[in-house]
């Protein structure tokens, strides 16, 4: 056995010694495991997709893809379609992060171009990275108290003055998108600055140095020679801002009003895929069930969908950036 | 134009160029004012963690007393009463989730950073961890509401563990390899030379010299998963009660939050608040630890 090919490769008396079985053994069972632990990153993920897929099948087979178009949720007439919960998806998640992102990549370069000195802008960060330890039910109930009371009266300013335009075409009665995009926005603004201060990170120091040397004023190097050498961490960084914006729950449950329809304001009440979950699941019954778990396949895909680009962005980028500096 | 004129020769340094640019200059201008920008948005982007957490004191901390980690939850018109049976369900239930997790996220992480990590199976499963760390977590409770849930026909503090763990197993994994991979190459080769095997050198070297990054990585995972409340909504679902059995429905502070925000009662919202500082509390502890441990070990 290859254990036993070095047996007597050290002097007696040694302090070092070939493994013995029994450590050849250990070895072997130990490697095994880390192998199992492994696999069972791939396994977890399969299953995931195997089980909710499995259980959305009745769903499938019965409403099949007018499932996607239909804009009923009827419990009593067995009759579902989640168009308007796809729509309030994507609709909330785009707005958070328009918002989210923007900030973001402010914060993201506020910090990491000297703008501070290096001690601050560390406390600076912390304090922006804690803001993704908040719990999303916290968000959510602070929502309620604090957003939708402030936001209220600029909204219903809007819609008297400006109502004409669609986006401000009803008032705000409490729940509604707007209060739930800002609300996701700021959930996502730490994932969007930590990766876009990652990516700008990675941009060699002396890129800037040359910048400078050619006589560009600070903004000029950040904006034509810093964001664009960063441009793929940054834009893995807005995909994956968008992931966790798209699977968001809690907070989107408690603000958003879950209301199914479909309406451009964004002050009118919505619903969303995770959030149709959180409120149906726990009451539905056996046919319910089913076209919820048709539901979370949807959210499953898009999200595996847009975080796999993401993830694939950001190592590409990661690998070609760090090779060359 | 004046860079040109700054280009000529000069002799003495009285003559020399002024380098400074002046404010009237359109690019300068736009310079000042996008940096002011820069300062404001970021002072905006910084307002809304202390605005939750001047809520959380104010409102929360106004209820806070030791009674409220004793009682139970009040019904509809009560007073008083507080969520003791709400705290020790979201411990038990990390605790499961950091039982079942942390020894298969090191086990991963070990492959991955150490026994063979550039095969396709470690790049497989790296990239998929990846993914799964924005994996929305209201789809771990339904995952978790179709394999446990459903077969043992009851909610319990065992699906809600499990769902937290399948949630914290992608944290676990990634900071693990990232602090197995900070070990030095040397002091590897010193202990294979030695005759040790892998497994030797990864027990004795490997997972000694990373213990505070995987630490930092796990409290992080922790962190993340005490506050999660979507998954729990239909695996652990609610319970008045003190926890008697992993195997029935559990209260969990996110969750009393959550159903106590929609409630009329001016005495719900308060706990709701109150729980709302506890928890995040219990949050920030975790991640401040975490945070600690990363530091010392640089």
């Amino acid at each position: 056995m290859a254990a036993n090919a070095f047996e007597n490769a050290a002097p007696p008396g040694a302090i070092t010694h070939p493994p013995s079985l029994n450590e050849y053994l250990t070895d072997r069972g130990f490697r095994f495991l880390a192998v199992c632990g492994a696999s069972l990153i791939i396994l977890l993920v399969a299953y995931i997709l195997w089980k909710i897929g499995g259980q959305a099948l009745p769903a499938i087979y019965n409403y099949h893809l007018g499932f996607l178009t239909s804009t009923n949720w009827n419990v009593s007439e067995q009759k579902f379609g989640i168009l308007p919960e796809t729509w309030g998806t994507l609709y909330s998640s785009l707005l958070a992060l328009l918002i989210g992102g923007f900030f973001g990549l402010t914060v993201a370069i506020f910090l990491t171009q000297d703008f501070l000195p290096p001690k601050i802008a560390l406390v600076f960060r912390t304090i922006i990275d804690m803001l993704a330890a908040i719990p999303s039910v916290v968000f959510g109930l602070w929502g309620i108290f604090v957003v939708i009371p402030a936001i209220r009266p600029i909204a219903n300013w809007l819609n008297d003055t400006v109502g004409w335009i669609p986006f401000f075409s009803t008032s705000l009665s409490g729940p509604g998108l707007m209060p739930a995009a800002l609300v996701l926005a700021i959930m996502i603004l730490p994932t969007v600055a930590a990766i876009s201060q990652d990516a700008l990170h990675l941009v060699p120091y002396r890129t800037k140095e040359a910048a400078y040397g050619m006589g560009t004023t600070r903004w000029e190097a950040i904006l034509k020679v810093m964001v664009p050498t960063a441009a793929g961490g940054i834009a893995s960084a807005m995909v994956l801002g968008f992931g966790r914006a798209l699977g968001e729950t809690m907070a989107l449950a408690m603000l958003i009003g879950n209301s199914n329809q479909i309406s451009l304001s964004l002050f009118a009440p919505a619903q969303t895929l995770a959030s149709l979950l959180a409120s149906h699941f726990p009451e539905a019954g056996q046919i319910e069930v089913q076209a919820l778990m048709y539901a979370a396949l949807v959210l499953l895909a898009i999200t595996l969908v847009v975080n796999m680009m993401g993830t694939a962005i950001l190592s590409i980028t990661q690998r070609r950036l760090s090779g060359r500096s | 134009m004046s860079e040109q004129a700054a280009i000529e020769p000069f002799s003495d340094p009285e003559s020399a160029p002024d380098l400074r640019r002046s404010w009237s200059e359109r690019r300068a201008l736009r310079s000042v004012i996008l940096t002011a920008g820069a300062w404001v948005m970021a002072v905006i982007a910084s307002v809304p963690l202390f605005s939750v957490l001047y809520m959380l004191i104010v409102q929360g901390g106004s209820r806070l007393s030791l009674d409220l980690l004793t009682e139970l939850p009040p019904a509809g018109f009560e007073l008083g009463g507080g969520f003791g049976n709400a705290i020790a369900g979201t411990l038990v239930m990390v605790a499961i989730a950091a039982v079942i997790s942390i020894p298969i996220g090191i086990l991963a992480a070990t492959y991955l950073a150490e026994l063979n990590p550039d095969s396709r199976l470690a790049a497989t499963s790296r990239f998929l961890a990846k993914v799964l760390t924005g994996f929305p977590s209201i789809l771990a409770g339904v995952f978790v509401y179709a394999i446990i849930v459903l077969a043992m026909g009851t909610y319990s503090a065992l699906a809600g563990g499990v769902s937290l763990a399948v949630l914290m197993l992608p944290t676990v994994v990634l900071t693990a390899e990232e602090a197995m991979k900070t070990v030095p190459r040397r002091m590897k080769d010193a202990a294979l030379g030695m005759g040790c095997t892998r497994t030797q050198m990864i027990w004795k070297i490997v997972l000694p010299t990373a213990l505070p990054g995987i630490l930092t990585g796990v409290i992080l995972g922790v962190a993340r998963v005490a506050g999660e409340s979507a998954p729990l909504l239909f695996t652990a679902l609610f319970s008045n009660y003190w926890l008697t059995s992993l195997r029935e429905p559990t209260a969990s502070l996110s969750i009393l939050i959550y159903n106590f925000s929609s409630m009329p009662f001016d005495n719900q919202i308060e706990l709701a608040w109150a729980a709302s500082l506890v928890l995040v509390l219990i949050v920030l502890v975790f991640n401040i630890c975490s945070r600690v441990l990363g530091r010392s070990r640089i």
